[in-house]
């Protein structure tokens, strides 16, 4: 390989033997007006993913076209995916002039196609600069070319001088992710970086999605000459509230008046960066800021072709391809969609041990799922009283539900009585609420239509939140045949609800029948029995799965006693 | 905020994220300005505290001033220290030039201690401009069984999502300083009153711009005697930081090979 000035950054042996850039290099340097971060990204399309490293970082980018090939479509695919990153500020260089006669027609041809494509991605051409370079000979770089003086330009390196610097975040309104809990000495501090906005002492912030509120008692520093008694976007900091509340890493704090949105469903605009395609039906982890999910694609609604910006439908989408999809999560997450806040309101997708893809949110055609009133509401008094937190730390355990579903016969209420004892010998508050018992009384009014079981689970639900709310861990054991009344009950407590799927299919329940309810089912003596005729619907994201065909009682029992001490059990 | 302020309170995050994410994490302190100024960036992150070991590889070969030094923080700072030992350079790859062939010892070391303190990440005070392959680091850079480093296949990495899932007999380094400039460090030291080893300072015309060991590491010439000069001197330098480290400059490619076979 002869010398190349790209070696100066193409530092890997490999990118110098075969003239490519592999990775991102970073390199500083300076003109009279400031300082830079010249982030170099690779072109070539099995690189993407380290364009995108490269280029995610960046104020402003400099997309390079070689004169002699033109807008191909690599280049759209960049151009496309630094719009979807949310660079605004694109100065295009047109390079290698010196292969094409240096041209000034060649020259206007490649502008107009570029401004074409720019314009229709949404970019605002007024500030976006495109110059006839040679890079390899210094035409248009810092000294103005006098091989195609036709140019009135500016150079390249005068079009970098003139971008502006990013708008600040701090006249938003404040996002301020947890990202830790610490307790290394007698205070205890919640540490996190603010997003946007700003926090001062004294002001009373909503954690989201938990919906408790606190206020900021001090900003803690180290080794600072004052303490401080404001913060704003960009500080890594810490505060202590006035109040014990049990908060985790991935709550969002703001303000009271000015939350982010609410939803377990939300849109997004993704570039996928997986070798395996992404498929409807996948589950991924999501990470948005310093929070953890994991969400199902519940749709891809198109794909973006980059070339001619067309959209296609597909049930895949392939690496380095654009899409829309639905993304939906098993509770509620805070979030806000991209145009209102683009630091909060983007996500990356983790598949096995690697980021796989990343998305803007949309909430177009979704609603805010944030519970009204809830200021206003008991709950609110009862927590300020006794905060739940107290509660967790006296009983060793945090409250909540273990929701168990599944056929009659799967085994329900012999796994909750048995799990029920086992607890108790242990010390945990626990308590069941089973079926058959609940219908003897809290719904003995209701028979087995489709809305009378509706109204049965309804009621359970917020029993068993009442007790999950009090400390307990409680224990359900009801068929709850439908997802959407599942659904419903881990509404009214997003983090309190565990879903529990009690597995067995038909065919063993019917043959265990210990109660001889399908056989009356069979002979027509039950109306409406589930499994036989009235459906079940398997839950799709059960935060344990309990297969009692595969394995034992105590087996099961392990499998669930251990989920609970890894879930729910606090240090005092 | 200002540039400083900037850059430490984004060392600052991936100093929380790696805490928070990783189990038995240390951080390497290689008694430098860049481990230094890391370490004294761990005190702000977690209040005063320094939640993990703090490892020195002892090559044995440091200078006087430096062991020192590394007594006197160790107790003013109330670090957990320990100092993992380096296997003689007879038993290091014969085929690697002199001056790599005795920092590969360093690596060796370095590995001996992962494996026994069992360490699933390490924060490491590199910086992107200190030396091309750096440049081409990510901040959670994730290790094979061997501490390798597999420079061809990067994981992404943007809008602050590190790498924080990985598979068993893998590890991380993170480098929390990365986007940081040798320029940077000095300002941010001579803003915070951080403590140098006197050796970067100028003795007889002479000073080291970079710390190695004593057989590999050469002083530049230099007049710059206090802090401000230094900074001054930086402005105006067309002299590499890394000029006074042999290994650096022995074959094309040496630094690559120790980099990718463990090497910080
Ligand atoms: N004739 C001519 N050749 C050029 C010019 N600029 C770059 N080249 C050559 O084009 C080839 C590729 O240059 P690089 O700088 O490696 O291209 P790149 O865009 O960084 O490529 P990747 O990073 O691998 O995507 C080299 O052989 C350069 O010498 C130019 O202005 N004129
Ligand atoms: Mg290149």
């Amino acid at each position: 390989m002869p010398f190349e000035w790209a070696f100066l950054m193409d530092a890997l042996q490999a990118e110098r033997d075969q003239g490519i850039t592999i990775d991102v290099s970073h390199i500083h340097f300076r003109t009279p007006v400031r300082e830079y971060v010249l982030i170099d990204a690779p072109g070539h399309r099995e690189f993407l993913k380290n364009m995108v490293t490269g280029a995610a970082q960046a104020d402003a980018a400099v997309l390079v076209v070689d004169a002699r090939e033109g807008m191909q479509e690599q280049t759209k695919r960049h151009s496309y995916l630094l719009h979807l990153l949310g660079i605004r500020q694109v100065i295009v260089a047109i390079n290698k002039m010196d292969l094409v006669s240096l041209a000034q027609n060649r020259f206007q041809k490649l502008s107009k196609d570029v401004r074409h494509y720019l314009s229709e991605l949404g970019l605002d051409l007024q500030h976006t600069q495109i110059i006839p370079v040679s890079a390899r000979d210094g035409d248009n770089i810092v000294t103005r070319s006098i091989r195609m003086d036709w140019y009135e330009g500016p150079t390249l390196a005068e079009s970098l001088d003139g971008i502006q610097q990013p708008v600040s975040v701090l006249e938003m309104p404040l996002r301020f992710p947890v990202q830790d809990v610490y307790k290394f000495d007698e205070r205890r501090i919640v540490a996190g970086r603010i997003e946007t906005g700003q926090i001062r002492v004294g002001d009373t912030l909503m954690f989201s999605p938990s919906n408790k509120t606190a206020r900021v008692a001090s900003i803690e520093a180290w080794n600072a000459r004052i303490q401080p008694v404001a913060a704003r976007a960009g500080q890594s900091i810490g505060i202590t509230l006035d109040e014990q509340l049990f908060i985790e890493r991935g709550e969002v704090a703001s303000l009271v008046a000015n939350p982010p949105t609410l939803s377990n469903v939300f849109r997004g605009r993704l570039f996928w960066l997986g070798h395996a395609p992404l498929k409807v039906g996948n589950r991924y982890k999501m990470k948005l800021c310093t929070a953890e999910y994991t969400v199902e694609v519940q749709e891809i609604e198109r794909i973006i072709d980059v070339n001619d910006l067309g959209m296609r439908e597909s049930q895949e989408v392939e690496r380095n391809a654009v899409a829309e999809v639905v993304l939906r999560a098993r509770g509620l997450i805070a979030l806000d969609p991209f145009d209102y806040n683009m630091l909060t309101g983007r996500f990356v997708l983790v598949e096995d041990y690697d980021i796989v893809g990343g998305g803007l949110i949309s909430m177009e055609g979704y609603a805010d799922q944030r519970p009204t009133g809830i200021k206003s509401s008991n709950i609110f008094m009862v927590e300020h009283r006794v905060p739940e937190s107290d509660r967790w730390r006296m009983n060793g355990h945090r409250g909540g539900i273990l929701w168990m579903t599944g056929l009659s016969g799967a085994g329900k209420s012999t796994l909750a009585f048995s799990l029920e004892h086992y607890l108790f010998q242990r010390g945990y508050q626990v308590s069941v609420l089973d079926g058959d018992n609940v219908r003897h009384g809290l719904c003995s009014d209701l028979g087995f239509s489709p809305e009378d079981r509706v109204e049965n689970i309804r009621r359970v639900g917020h029993a068993a939140v009442l007790f999950a709310r009090a400390g307990f861990l409680v224990i359900t054991a009801f068929i709850s045949p439908y997802r959407a009344d599942r659904d419903r009950v881990r509404m009214l407590a997003p983090g309190l609800f565990h879903e529990i799927f009690i597995e067995a299919d038909l065919e063993t329940c019917e043959q265990r029948d210990p109660k001889g309810l399908y056989a009356k089912a069979r002979r027509g003596e039950i109306d409406e029995f589930t499994g036989v005729s009235a459906p079940y619907e398997p839950p799709k994201l059960a935060e344990l799965q309990v297969d009692t065909m595969a394995h034992s009682i105590e087996e099961c029992l392990a499998k669930l006693t251990d989920y609970v001490s890894r879930t729910f059990v606090v240090t005092k | 905020m200002e540039h400083l302020d900037i850059i430490e309170s984004q060392t600052i995050y991936i100093l929380r994220e790696a805490f928070n994410k990783i189990d038995k994490l240390a951080i390497l302190w290689s008694l430098g300005k860049d481990s230094n100024a890391l370490l004294w960036m761990v005190r702000k992150a977690f209040f005063g505290h320094v939640p993990f070991p703090v490892v020195h590889i002892d090559t044995g070969k440091k200078f006087p001033e430096m062991y020192k030094f590394r007594e006197r923080y160790t107790n003013d700072w109330q670090l957990d220290l320990k100092v993992g030992t380096c296997p003689p350079v007879e038993e290091m790859d014969p085929t690697l030039p002199p001056a790599a062939r005795s920092a590969a010892r360093k690596t060796a070391g370095l590995k001996a201690m992962i494996d026994r303190e069992g360490f699933a990440g390490l924060l490491v005070g590199i910086r992107r401009d200190e030396e091309g392959t750096r440049a081409k680091e990510r901040v959670f850079s994730p290790r094979g069984e061997q501490n390798t480093w597999n420079f061809r296949d990067q994981p992404p990495e943007f809008w602050d999502q590190f790498k924080t899932d990985f598979g068993p007999g893998t590890h991380l380094r993170v480098h929390p300083i990365l986007h940081w400039t040798e320029i940077d460090i000095w300002r941010y030291s001579k803003r915070e009153h951080i403590p140098i080893v006197d050796l970067y300072f100028s003795h007889n015309g002479r000073r080291y711009r970079s710390l190695g060991d004593q057989d590999i590491t050469f002083p530049v010439a230099s007049a710059a005697a206090t802090i401000d000069e230094v900074i001054d001197e930086l402005q105006h330098t067309k002299v590499a930081e890394r000029s006074g480290r042999a290994m650096d400059h022995e074959s094309e490619d040496a630094f690559e090979r120790l980099r990718a076979d463990g090497y910080m």
